[in-house]
């Protein structure tokens, strides 16, 4: 079960709100995160801790193919992302480098800046001062091979029996 | 045997390539990758990725790895980043790495060198991998790990997307091309319009149009959220890649029965060219509604309208020309074989001679990597596929998506306009 604190965004984040594209002669995690969100909330990187949790609109994740997005996400602390959809590029990454995400049809009532309790196995959503809960659609069992074997990865090489 | 359900030219393709004769919307499947692309940005994320594994690339001829983003290097980190993938290319003995010089804008270099060809799976660590449906082959974005695995496994997964048909009919204007078929299409469905599906573009006006429009088309699919874009291939296709083909092709078609999601049918006849406002590439208006739009800047060129045909459009309104005095026009060939025939047509000529800046293929502006960032507050009409929020460069500039001519035209008149416009 994951609990954090939620940062709201809207429909159609892209992966240059995520990660602006002039950062991107690196692939380090720690120097991507400090640039995570830059182009939509500049205080974002500072402000967020870890465990927390961005809740956002649809098609979250449009945009370039850069898996950046995701690492920096998940290299900033953010411990899940629940939006209403994502972009099926940003869907595949997100899981390939470990990075939880749900789709949840109702995220827009879930407030900015409440605590949030998230169980990733079944895809129940409860906000904790309100102690209402949503459902947010399962993860196809394809993906829930990956998840389990930590990874695409180490998934690849338990296959290749490497 | 039981007859085989009708099928578009999406599920054809991945049913040949999962071993199949049919395969079904939604269903999930492992199939077969004949081209594996990736570039400086996303290669070394897949190189670290797949070094994890601890295995040799399946089929060394099969990965082709483009260095375009950043180069030629603009500071150190891009050159450390160019410097892994060229290192990975060579110790893995890849034929198809493209050093700065003989490279070109990936997605222009890999149907142009023929190593995508109609019926493949391709697969690339970059977006606007979706470009290569114009052959009529199945090509999509993957991530950087996705990339790694299938340089393992020599295949990848995929769920079988949902079709939606567009059909372009009527006689489009004298300055309308792919770019304006496309952004007309993406202006009426969304950005999130085609989300997870196929969109396969059909008709008339995407028959008579040539195999640069189509790719332009194609291009920028994946702005409307598609998984892929796709063009059934014809005489155009066959001809294309005869002479250039490096392996043996295949052409698949739709089953006139076969099932879409949506048809979309759009008489293009009163169509004018189109211009997508900051920040969504669906923020679409007629070039005669732009208003007063007042420009710092002009890129023609990248993956989407870099190609020969784009510069020859470019040229013909530069010509004799100048380029306002308040405006930088850039324009960039996608290829090198591009560069050499522009300049054999006396293209470049034309361009020099307007007051543009004429550079070698890059991305560079396109992502506001390099080569003409914006600055805060500053105005670009660019032939380019994305206007994000920052794209080209500081968060506080805009970019205006349009076709070479009024791009070409923007340039000379300082403001947003037709090339009808231009005295
Ligand atoms: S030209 Fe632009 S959109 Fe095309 S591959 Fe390069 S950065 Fe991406």
């Amino acid at each position: 079960m994951l609990e954090g604190r939620v940062f709201k965004f809207g429909d159609n984040i892209d992966t240059d709100l995520i990660i602006p594209a002039r950062y991107l002669n690196t692939s380090d995690p720690a120097e991507l995160a400090r640039h995570c969100m830059e182009n939509v909330d500049p205080t974002f990187a500072s402000r967020v801790r870890p465990g927390d949790i961005i809740v956002a609109g649809t098609n979250f994740g449009c945009g370039s193919s850069r898996e950046h997005a995701p690492v920096a996400i998940k290299a900033a602390g953010v411990a899940c992302v629940v939006a209403r959809s994502f972009a099926r590029i940003f869907y595949r990454n997100a899981f390939n480098v470990g990075l939880p995400i749900l789709e949840c049809a109702e995220t827009d009532n879930i407030p900015a800046g409440s605590r949030l309790q998230v169980d990733l196995t079944n895809g129940r959503i409860r906000v904790v001062d309100s102690g209402q809960e949503y459902q947010a659609r399962p993860v196809p069992p394809f993906m829930q091979e990956i998840v389990a074997a930590e990874g695409l990865i180490p998934y690849v090489k338990a296959r290749l029996g490497k | 045997m039981g007859r085989v359900p009708p099928q578009t030219v999406t599920q054809k393709i991945l049913a040949a390539h999962a071993g199949k004769e049919f395969v079904e919307p939604g269903e999930l499947v492992s199939a077969k990758v004949d081209v594996l692309l990736a570039n400086d940005i996303t290669a070394p994320l897949a190189i670290r990725e797949f070094e994890r594994i601890g295995v040799q690339v399946f089929d060394p001829a099969a990965v082709v790895m483009v260095p375009d983003h950043f180069t030629p290097n603009k500071d150190i980190k891009s050159a450390e980043q160019a410097k892994v993938v060229r290192d990975f290319a060579r110790r893995h003995g890849l034929p198809n790495y493209y050093e700065v010089g003989r490279m070109g804008i990936e997605h222009c270099l890999l149907p142009e060198q023929g190593l995508v060809v109609p019926g493949d799976v391709i697969i690339g660590a970059d977006s606007h991998t979706c470009t290569y449906g114009a052959l009529g082959a199945f090509a999509t974005g993957v991530g950087s790990t996705d990339l790694a695995a299938a340089m393992a496994l020599g295949e990848t997964w995929f769920k079988v997307p949902e079709s939606l048909k567009f059909v372009f009919a009527g006689r489009p204007g004298p300055w309308v091309g792919g770019k304006d078929l496309i952004l007309y299409a993406i202006g009426q469905i969304g950005v999130e319009g085609a989300l997870y599906c196929a969109m396969e573009f059909t008709g008339p006006v995407i028959d008579g149009l040539s195999m640069d429009g189509r790719f332009t088309i194609c291009n920028m699919a994946v702005e409307a959220g598609a998984k892929n874009g796709i063009i059934p291939p014809d005489e155009k296709t066959e001809a294309y890649v005869q002479g250039r083909g490096q392996r043996p092709y295949k052409l698949f078609k739709s089953d006139p029965d076969a099932a879409y999601k949506k048809v979309y049918k759009y008489d293009v006849t009163d169509l004018e060219p189109c211009v997508a406002f900051p920040h969504s590439p669906d923020n679409v208006r007629p070039v005669s509604e732009a208003g007063d739009v007042k420009i710092d800047q002009v890129v023609i060129g990248s993956c989407t309208n870099g190609r020969l045909e784009d510069l020859r459009v470019a040229a013909k309104v530069l010509g004799g020309r100048q380029v306002h005095k308040d405006v930088r026009l850039i324009i960039i060939p996608c290829t090198q074989e591009i560069y050499r025939q522009a300049l054999k047509e006396g293209l470049i000529e034309t361009f020099i001679a307007a007051g543009a800046a004429v550079s070698t293929p890059t991305c560079g502006p396109c992502l506001g990597g390099h080569m003409g960032v914006l600055a805060k507050g500053e105005r670009a009409v660019a032939t380019t596929n994305r206007n994000f929020i920052g794209r080209m460069g500081h968060p506080e500039s805009e970019v205006y998506l349009a076709n070479p001519a009024v791009a070409a035209a923007s340039a000379i008149a300082g403001w947003i306009v037709s090339p009808e416009g231009v005295r």
